[in-house]
């Protein structure tokens, strides 16, 4: 009996491996389940296919390691052409890229396709905090660097960490690295860590935060978009407050680099149908995502100046040397 | 009031035919993959989230079926800690120290009926604490920081020595080599890798149930090897089960107790089920004294980490829901299943979507009852694995193994790893040098250092720091006590007896 047991749940556990390795279209999501890439190739899978974009449904393959470097080199080095094959990517692909963190990869190593959808960033205090903006923040961590802490749910050196950053460079601090900073595990432990008062703002996105606002136990200080997010007027943006910081964490995929021009046409064009769907604009409300759609080659020079731009900040960080 | 009738809108919609058939089936399900070693509930529940979009099911039927699997995982992985000494999932491993002596004195039947009845006191006590005190609990989040959560980990390590051997020092080199193992990887602090030496495979550390089944069940294979198939531990006595009524109910207070600190044990985040089982056999241990015969096949060590690891399965949920944190591995997984379903957990969700909590809770307690029944009439069925020769079992359980990891990452140099483990196990048991406090190290470890780290970064490296608040400084005096006590009463107590073979 218990082999029969066996049996079947090898059965399943085969069937789930192998199913469609045929035809059906595969999306690596380079994390374990659960995380922003595994989201992206389930949302994005089920939609083109629900939406008829594509024949067969998407088959999500998590392949977690190396902060995404290794899908990264597993799609370089062993699938180079296949033309089946997307990869879920945001943010801190690019970051990583920019910063080396790929074991020697580089970013022109695959071709990226598209995004449609971002989630803004932002800096949050605890409901009871006493900074009341952007500036009050900013003018405390002037007064006493070593005081405040950030939290955030990516590793030092990650996005949530280059976000301020970013900002107290911009408003003209010299020594950022002054400002401390812990890691922890996601948005949502971020959030408790600040709410506990154990750090004195979180950095994060958008989409981390929401339940948190509406439950009224934490206060955005700041959106770092160019205009206010749709849905969330009242959180004014850094560029308003005066500080030019504008970080988005796009959510989207890339493709193989030699696969034809015609495929990566084929996979821009799928990803347009789903930013148009009305099942994305409700995927994208539920979630908090702002609206972000850049398909094509217009992305691929997007990605390439975020990674310039992201390369330039580390070395002055001293993140990279 | 409110609660009856949130839970009236809960049972209206879990009793319907099809969501029950699928809380049957899911249970079903789940208990099998909780036995197989190497799949545990977290990657059981990861596989089969594709099923619930082929089978195009709504937000709550989908959540119903997946927590059924999670559950029915819960309670199938003592199955084989009982009766192969092979933790079905990580939680499980406590279960090994006393399931498996059980299983050799010939109780096998009795061990497993008292753990699925301990399991659900476990479990059900969970869910309906779950019910009451969701919102309320989830403000305890909010006071742990690193520092209390370092605490935490020194009280889970300082209780450590005692266990699984009768040889503290072993235990001790054992702890360290865990350790050790959690060191791999990238520095969440630096974002440099460490101990990887240049493979992009070490870079996010080592998974513990590549430890795990290497450690256990590869090494077993290898002592099969050995003894050309003779003197192998699997093969044990079996007689008729029956219900023990009397062990059920002279570890009622046992079963009481572990789910309680199981619960507590899953509601903080990262804690998760492992540690509540940990602790729930620990508690009970100290409680027990030398007299309790941890360690020898006692009804209490089977009792105290089943209801503990099921208890903190329920209470995992608690910060995943109302937070949007997850307690968990698997409560990960269940949250990319929400948010995929558009559901976004956090602190509204509570009064935004009633059915689909409510929903949940109502098909938790159904579940736990199915699962009872499925756990201890159909025990039978889980038995009669013992009649299936070793020269048979263990070749099917190196398949499984392999398959279970192989699902983890896709990679195959995970299954070198889980080889090399088992080398290593094989190395270890010939130096009678115990396993657990291995697997603990790895599984705590990268944790622990991390608080540790973010703790020094808030502080500017002040330790004193570390024992700043009330919370943190009980967790530290029960910490020092438990390391302590046992080495004094050492003198007094006559050693335990060893439990590693």
């Amino acid at each position: 009996m218990n082999r029969k047991f066996a049996s079947l749940a090898g059965a399943v556990v085969v069937s789930f491996g192998v199913t469609g390795a045929a035809s059906a279209a595969e999306c690596i999501a380079p994390a374990n389940p659960g995380g922003g890439w595994d989201f992206t190739c389930r949302q994005i899978g089920k939609i083109m296919h629900d939406i008829g974009a594509v024949d067969k449904p998407v088959q999500v393959t998590n392949m977690a390691g190396g902060g995404g470097g290794l899908a990264f080199t597993h799609v370089v080095t062993e699938r180079s052409d296949d033309a089946d094959l997307i990869v879920a990517a945001s943010s801190a692909t690019s970051t990583r890229l920019a910063q080396n963190a790929y074991a020697g990869m580089t970013a022109d190593q695959v071709r990226f396709v598209g995004a449609i959808g971002a989630d803004p960033g932002v800096v949050v205090v605890a409901a009871d905090s006493p900074y009341q903006s952007l500036n009050d923040l900013v003018d405390a961590i002037k007064a006493n660097p070593g005081e405040l802490a950030f939290a955030g749910g990516s590793a030092v050196g990650g996005f949530d960490h280059l976000k301020p950053l970013m900002i107290l460079q911009r408003a003209g601090i010299e020594d950022v690295r002054a400002v401390k900073y812990i890691g922890v595990d996601g948005g949502a432990d971020a959030i408790t860590q600040t709410v506990g008062g154990f750090t004195q703002a979180m950095s994060g996105d958008m989409s981390e935060i929401v339940g948190f606002l509406k439950s009224g136990d934490v206060r955005a200080l700041a959106v770092l978009t160019e205009e206010r997010v749709p849905g969330f007027e009242d959180i004014p943006t850094a560029k308003e407050q005066g500080i030019d910081v504008v970080a988005v964490n796009w959510r989207g995929l890339y493709v193989p680099k030699d696969v034809s021009d015609d495929t990566f046409n084929m996979w821009a064009d799928r990803l347009q149908k789903v930013a148009d769907s009305a099942e994305w604009q409700e995927a994208m409300a539920a979630n908090g995502l702002a609206p972000f759609t850049k398909v094509g080659g217009d992305f691929q020079s997007y990605v390439d100046g975020v990674v310039a731009e992201i390369r330039t900040l580390s070395k002055e960080i001293g993140v990279i040397q | 009031m409110d609660l009856f009738a949130n839970l009236a809108i809960g049972f209206g919609i879990a009793l319907s035919p099809f969501t029950l058939m699928l809380a049957v089936f899911g249970c079903f399900i789940g208990t099998i993959i909780g036995a197989l070693p190497g799949l545990g509930p977290s990657n059981g529940v990861a596989i089969l989230i594709p099923l619930t979009f082929s089978m195009g099911l709504d937000a709550t039927s989908a959540l119903v079926l997946m927590t059924a699997v999670y559950y029915g995982a819960m309670y199938g992985g003592r199955i084989s800690s009982i009766l192969l000494n092979i933790p079905g999932d990580e939680p499980a491993l406590m279960t090994t120290l006393d399931g498996y002596p059980m299983a050799k004195q010939g109780r096998a039947g009795d061990a497993l009926v008292i753990s699925g009845v301990a399991s659900f006191t476990g479990a059900f006590l969970s869910t309906i604490g779950l019910m009451l005190l969701a919102p309320l609990l989830a403000r305890v989040a909010f006071q742990f920081g690193p520092a209390e959560y370092f605490a935490l980990y020194m009280l889970a390590f300082a209780t450590l020595g005692g266990i699984a051997s009768n040889n503290q020092a072993k235990a001790a080199i054992a702890s360290c080599i865990g350790l050790a193992i959690a060191m791999i990887g990238v520095d969440n602090n630096s974002g440099l890798p460490r101990l990887t030496f240049g493979n992009l495979h070490l870079f996010d550390g080592i998974d513990f149930l590549v430890a795990i089944v290497g450690l256990f069940a590869i090494a077993e294979v290898f002592f099969f090897i050995e003894s050309h198939g003779k003197n192998t531990s699997i093969g044990v006595k079996l007689d008729k089960v029956r219900i023990p009524f009397k062990d059920i109910i002279s570890t009622g207070w046992t079963q009481l107790r572990g789910s309680l600190i199981g619960f507590v044990a899953g509601v903080l985040p990262g804690a998760g089920a492992s540690l509540g089982s940990f602790l729930a056999y620990m508690g009970e241990k100290s409680i027990a004294g030398e007299e309790g015969k941890f360690g020898t096949g006692v009804p209490r060590g089977v009792a105290a980490p089943e209801a503990g690891n099921n208890a903190a399965a329920g209470g995992a949920l608690v910060p995943m829901l109302t937070l949007g944190v997850p307690g968990s591995g698997t409560t990960a997984v269940l949250l990319a299943l929400l948010m995929t379903l558009n559901i976004t957990p956090g602190p509204t969700l509570f009064t935004e979507r009633p059915e689909v909590v409510w929903g949940l809770i109502a098909s938790l307690l159904i579940a736990n009852f199915v699962l009872l029944l499925m756990n201890v009439p159909m025990v039978k069925v889980f038995v009669k694995v013992l009649s299936v020769p070793p020269w048979i079992l263990l070749p099917g359980v190196t398949m499984i193994s392999f398959v279970g990891i192989f699902s983890l990452s896709g990679s195959y140099f995970d299954l070198l790893l889980m080889v090399a483990f088992g080398v290593l196990g094989w190395v270890l048991r010939k130096l009678d040098v115990p396993t657990v406090p291995i697997i603990l190290g790895i599984l705590l470890g990268g944790h622990m250092e991390d608080a540790l780290r973010r703790a020094m970064v808030l502080s500017d490296g002040n330790i004193t720091y570390l024992w700043s608040s009330p919370i943190a400084i009980g967790l530290w005096v029960v910490a020092i006590a438990g390391f302590v006590a046992p080495m004094f009463l050492r003198g007094v107590l006559k050693k335990p007896q060893r439990v590693s073979d």
